[in-house]
């Protein structure tokens, strides 16, 4: 069950300069997410939702305004804290699954791992057990070109659970699946957030996604409208 | 470390016509520059053979103009001096001028003393000092030409008209392997007898003097006591350690040095630029997944560490075979052009060089696109995926 917050963001702002205009994306953006929330974004294109997603995940920086993320105020780190803070705290899921071609689907999912003190054997052990959560452990030797679509986003939320981070985030983690696929991610993702109180922050265009969060906020020309909790769940 | 070493390893050979074309330009860059650098060392060896207890006296005016043969027993007189020996640069050809092989005549005795660098069988010697016909030559001349010991061998005269018959009498091998065993001597006496019925007026002349001292830190003092010795004659001296003299052979192709040396350098500029563009293209493919892996908490350093390694593993692996392919060519070089070259041997400091060649061509190419992708922020690194 959703309990204290785990991610707050208070009155976040962030431009962007195309040329000599600059091109406000974010405008006074609060947010707060739960522990073990289960939260969607959703707005049309240009709305300011993979902003605010990759300013919450540390992976971009707030021009004012503040993050804090699991009692870390994320907008006062370095580059270096900041990628240190991301290799432990988050869990990244991407539209295009974004894995290394050369690495076979337990290299890409160990990928994390190299970042900390395991041995050789214990990232093993937490490589298979990523593996077999997403049900891929009979795949883990191939290659992301001999998986499929739905395959291959599988192993990338393998890659963003074997860390154990506090938060997941996945911008359109559905975007480039067909249904079928689209519905085992979800599911996953959803079991993910039910069984393992996983807090998953989703940016998505498409509303059967949507309807698996428990929560959805809108963007809209980079402010928050109001707050829908999903009423079926 | 070692997963990250296979990653880099296995991004190197991606695009496996890309990076094979660049290692073939690596290792033709390494071979040029290996081989450039041996033609370089080849005009020094004489310069590196050469001995501090050896002067060399020739005329002060040029090379060209000799000396008398009267200033001989002159320069025995003075002190540290030990021994004198005349020698001719002959210029002789043996049947046809592709033949090409230093030959000397030389005061026997005297010249041998000095050089103890050429071994002779003690019956070969004194063979050769017994017959004033006789002519003595090095180990790889008799092998070139496949002479037997009692063979008469025609020189045609340059510089000393006629055709000179010589008895081959003996052959020396070198004190060790940087000694020119390719070079043909016979005695000065006969060269000098010959040219008092031909030539008189050309006879008693000497082209150089080489001169034994005691010690190698009398050598400043002695050279100037010769020279003072001649100061205001007609054929005035000039004096200087042999190792000087060999130099000023070198100085004489010091333009073509010059050459060879910017050829090489400009060689190694090329493909650095090749290499450079090979990783630029390459990161550029790959800012998305350096983007995932600074996502994923990878630090610069370790992205660094990628490129840089990727950069090194194609220039070390064209290095590699420049530098295996250097010795094949080496051989054959030596095989087309060895007769003006005592010693083309690639050298230890030549394959060092090579090996810090090949890094400095890996460093340099990895420099611009690391920083591209460790500058470039992570988001528009993302947007270039898909």
């Amino acid at each position: 069950m959703p309990g204290k917050p785990i991610v707050e963001v208070t009155g976040v702002s962030k431009a962007y300069r195309r040329g000599t205009t600059l091109v406000p994306v974010l405008t006074d953006v609060s947010l707060s997410v739960q522990e073990g929330e289960f939260l969607a974004l959703m707005g049309p294109s240009g709305s300011g939702k993979s902003t605010l997603l990759n300013l919450i995940a540390g992976i971009d920086k707030v021009d004012s305004g503040t993050i804090i993320v699991g009692n870390i105020d994320i907008t006062s780190l370095g580059e270096g804290e900041l990628a240190a803070w991301r290799a432990v705290n988050v869990g990244f899921i991407f539209q295009f699954y974004n894995l290394i071609p050369v690495l076979t689907a337990f290299q890409n999912v160990e990928l994390p791992l190299l970042l900390t003190g395991l041995s050789r054997v214990q990232r093993r052990e937490h490589v298979e057990l990523a593996l077999r959560v997403v049900n891929l452990a009979a795949r883990m030797d191939h290659y992301p070109s001999q998986l499929s679509g739905g395959e291959q986003q599988r192993v990338a939320i393998a890659r963003a659970v074997v860390t154990d981070p506090a938060i997941l985030v996945a911008d359109e983690p559905t975007g480039d699946l067909d249904r079928v696929s689209a519905e085992e991610v979800l599911q996953l993702m959803d079991r993910l957030n039910r069984e393992s109180d996983k807090t998953i922050i989703m940016v998505t265009h498409d509303p059967r996604a949507a309807e698996k969060a428990r929560t959805v906020r809108h963007l809209e020309k980079g402010s928050l409208n109001d707050f829908s909790p999903q009423a079926s769940r | 470390m070692i997963f990250l070493l296979r990653l880099l390893v296995k991004n190197a050979f991606r695009h496996k016509l890309r990076s094979g074309l660049t290692i073939l330009s690596v290792t033709i860059a390494i071979l040029a520059f290996g081989m450039l650098r041996t033609v370089v060392d080849a005009f020094y060896v004489g310069v590196e053979r050469a001995s501090a207890n050896r002067l060399v006296t020739r005329n002060a005016v040029s090379m060209i103009f000799p000396l008398p043969l009267s200033y001989k027993e002159k320069v025995r007189q003075i002190p540290g001096v030990t021994r004198v020996a005349s020698a001719n640069w002959f210029g002789g050809i043996y049947i046809d001028e592709k033949n090409f092989f230093p030959n000397f005549a030389i005061d026997a005795k005297e010249y041998l003393s000095l050089y103890p660098d050429y071994v002779f069988s003690p019956d070969q010697l004194a063979a050769f000092l017994r017959d004033r016909k006789a002519a003595v030559v090095g180990r790889k001349l008799i092998e070139r030409f496949g002479w037997r010991i009692g063979d008469t061998i025609t020189l045609r005269g340059t510089i000393y008209p006629g055709n000179w018959e010589l008895v081959l009498r003996g052959v020396y091998r070198g004190l060790d392997e940087n000694v020119d065993e390719r070079l043909f001597f016979f005695h000065w006496d006969y060269l000098n007898e010959t040219m008092r019925k031909t030539a008189p007026r050309r006879a008693d002349q000497v082209g150089v003097y080489v001169v034994g001292i005691e010690r190698a830190d009398q050598a400043a003092d002695i050279a100037a006591a010769i020279d003072g010795t001649f100061r205001n004659s007609m054929a005035e001296t000039l004096t200087e350690t042999e190792k000087s003299f060999n130099l000023s052979f070198v100085s004489m192709a010091d333009t073509i040095i010059a050459v060879v040396r910017l050829v090489s350098l400009a060689v190694i500029i090329i493909i650095v630029a090749v290499a450079a563009n090979t990783m630029s293209m390459t990161t550029r493919e790959r800012f998305g997944e350096y983007a995932v892996l600074k996502t994923l908490g990878f630090g610069g350093w370790r992205i660094a560490c990628l490129i840089f390694g990727e950069s090194f593993v194609i220039t070390l692996a064209g290095g590699l075979v420049g530098i295996l392919l250097t010795f094949p060519a080496a051989d054959l070089f030596r095989n087309l052009v060895g007769a003006y070259f005592p010693k083309f041997v690639v050298t230890r400091e030549t394959l060092l060089l090579d090996g810090l060649a090949a890094l400095l061509m890996g460093g340099l190419a990895a420099i611009v696109p690391t920083w591209r992708a460790i500058k470039i922020r992570i988001a528009d690194g993302l947007r270039r995926i898909g």
